[in-house]
């Protein structure tokens, strides 16, 4: 029984973090409809800054976790601007294209300045808790409760801000918002914005218990695309339940299957998925 | 100027490029020249396959990669595991390519757009974990070492860098003229119309499923033909050869060399080759030229070299044209409508 509430914890773990990362995703595929493959290099880059503020500017961790997060942040806003946004009306092979050149250009920005070592990030929080025969690494728990509270915090600026609103209803009806006098370019340099944050901050809160390297983001990325298929694209509750099926599903296929082959796990559920339903599980109709 | 303009597209060049390669290994004195040229032929052939799902049927596959090693890790497993011959293991790679083509194409050409890509990456990168740790099969991370060479006939010895050069020509003469063929057909034309629209094709009558479906399928069978005389040559593979970053080189050069058009993969893989070799200290850091690259191109030039030089070409034809029109118009007053449409739409049938 403990293993396997060990087990359950270790898939929150996982699933928070993917549900953040597909979140960001999520959020520019609502707004943008373009599935932004340079997603996973921008959680790269927001574990280097993360890291790299630490380690030689000696900074402590949360001032780091909020560099990374304006860094990125940034870095996500000038993609829009200088790639996304003139690509707006071009056939959609376009932009999926435009965002490969992306990451691959980002991946070797950091590869040429900072080498193809793995590297292990500091955490200030190295202590392990005991509850019953459970045992819990502060930095897990630190995961799971910040990105819960950041997806509370995304939801509150959603539903209660303007801003928020804005988006909202740009994801839901394009038409409809320019209408009502909604401002395009500030809506989509928001959602990037949003998007990249999120993804820094999920790097440098899983980051200490996984490592930094160049490719860090490859399966992650793919991993948070299979879930907003799963979740339907553009859904942001999907993002958060998907994210949490593909957490539980790796931990416990790791565990109990086999862990050799665990990352084929969630691939192989997308594959099933979609062979019997080609819309997503959780997408009302066809888009 | 119009001259050179009309060579360019004629046949004659085609004929010129082609004694131009075989001519190739008689110029160049340096052996590391022309294994260089072959390999790059290798991957142009990998490019054609990509060219027919991806510019002709308008569907972006990045598994291509994943299709290439399959071919590769057929040939190796074959003839380093079962001591089979090399070119019935070449056959045997052209038809694992095929029917793993057809499996992954019925189910993942039932998604459109996006869904497509992303379940392709998906593909890919599961292609590549198996290759990885399936340990009994393709020998792991270690990869496969000592793989059959292609056997020779009489005095040619494919383990020498200029018979092996002309064997790849020949099976790249061979994919282009099947391309060629191809897009001229009636088939090419349907895999057209899907490109512009899935649902102006469908009311048509043509049956997406199907057409999709054998375009993928020709295309993984070009990737894993590819993959099996790289194999050939370079002796050793390993999981690698699956990564992604195989899909996003090929890309590259179909999208430099002008998406969906006949003579682009082959132009693009060529010039990125060359330009790659005379950067080599940068080999390693090439994508932080070939990333940006690739964005300037969608946004300013999705056409590519050759895509780019027909749709100028077609437009000064048709300006040409109107031009001689409005010339008629002046000295005859009396015309026929439909006369300058006819004269346009023959203009525009040469480009």
């Amino acid at each position: 029984m403990d293993l396997f509430l060990q087990q359950v914890l270790n898939g929150l773990t996982l699933g928070s973090i993917y549900g953040l990362v597909a979140l960001g995703l999520t959020l520019v595929y609502g707004i943008l409809h373009v599935p932004n493959f340079a997603h996973g290099a921008l959680y790269m880059v927001g574990a280097y800054v993360a890291y790299f503020t630490m380690v030689d500017l000696g900074l402590n961790y949360w001032l780091a976790m909020i560099a990374a997060g304006a860094v990125v942040a940034i870095l996500s806003v000038l993609c829009e601007r200088l790639v996304f946004h003139p690509l707006r009306h071009a056939p959609p092979i376009h932009d999926k294209i435009a965002a490969i050149g992306i990451l691959l250009f980002l991946e070797a920005v950091v590869q040429m300045y900072w080498g193809a070592d793995f590297r292990r990030m500091p955490t200030p929080y190295t202590e392990i808790l005991h509850f019953g025969g459970l045992t819990i690494p502060a930095q897990r728990l630190l995961i799971i409760a910040g990105a819960f509270g950041l997806m509370g915090a995304l939801h509150l600026y959603l539903k209660k801000t303007m801003t928020g609103a804005t988006i909202i209803a740009m994801a839901q009806n394009r038409e409809g918002a320019f209408l009502v006098g909604i401002d395009a370019n500030r809506v989509a340099m928001m959602t990037f914005a949003i998007a990249g944050m999120l993804a820094a901050v999920g790097a440098t809160l899983f980051a200490p218990i996984n490592l930094v390297y160049p490719a860090m983001g490859h399966l992650l990325i793919m991993k948070a695309f299979v879930i907003i298929i799963l979740g339907g694209m553009g859904s942001i509750p999907g993002a958060i339940v998907g994210g949490l099926i593909i957490g539980f599903a790796e931990a416990l296929g790791g565990f109990y299957i086999s862990n050799e082959y665990k990352d084929v796990i969630a691939f192989a559920l997308l594959v099933v998925i979609l062979s019997v339903k080609p819309t997503g599980l959780f997408t009302k109709g066809v888009r | 100027m119009d001259r050179l303009m009309n060579f360019l597209v004629s046949p004659v060049l085609k004929w010129a490029l082609l004694v131009l390669a075989v001519a190739f290994p008689l110029i160049s004195s340096n052996e590391y020249h022309i294994y260089v040229m072959a390999t790059a032929f290798i991957w142009a052939i990998a490019v054609y396959g990509m060219n027919i799902i991806t510019g002709y049927c308008g569907q972006l596959n990045l598994a291509h990669g994943g299709f290439f090693a399959i071919g590769a890790y057929v040939v190796a497993i074959l003839t380093v595991d079962h001591e089979w011959a090399f070119w019935p293991a070449f056959i045997a790679a052209g038809l694992a390519g095929a029917i793993f083509g057809f499996l992954v194409g019925v189910v993942s050409l039932r998604l459109k757009e996006h869904y497509f890509a992303i379940f392709t990456l998906c593909v890919g990168f599961i292609i590549y974990l198996l290759l990885e740790k399936w340990e009994a099969l393709t020998h792991g991370s270690l990869g496969i070492i000592n793989i059959a060479p292609p056997e020779g006939f009489g005095f040619v010895d494919f383990t020498e860098t200029v018979p092996f050069y002309y064997l790849v020509l020949a099976f790249l003469v061979l994919s282009v003229w099947l391309v060629s063929r191809l897009s001229r057909s009636l088939l090419g034309r349907t895999f057209l119309a899907i490109r512009i629209s899935d649902d102006l094709a469908q009311s048509l009558g043509i049956n997406l499923m199907r057409n999709k479906v054998l375009a993928f399928v020709l295309s993984t069978v070009y990737a894993a033909s590819a993959g099996a005389l790289y194999a050939g040559v370079v002796r050793f593979i390993g999981p690698a050869e699956a990564d992604v970053v195989h899909t996003f080189d090929m890309i590259t050069y179909l999208l430099v060399g002008g998406i969906g058009t006949l003579m682009g993969p082959l132009l693009g893989t060529l010039a990125i080759t060359w330009l790659t070799q005379m950067l080599q200290s940068l080999e390693e850091y090439r994508m932080i030229i070939f990333g940006p690259m690739l964005v300037i191109l969608v946004i300013f030039f999705p056409r590519g070299i050759v895509g780019g030089f027909l749709t100028w070409r077609g437009r000064r034809l048709a300006n040409k044209a109107s031009q001689q029109d409005r010339g008629g118009e002046s000295q005859a007053s009396v015309q026929t409508p439909s006369t300058p449409s006819a004269d346009k739409q023959e203009a525009g049938n040469n480009a």
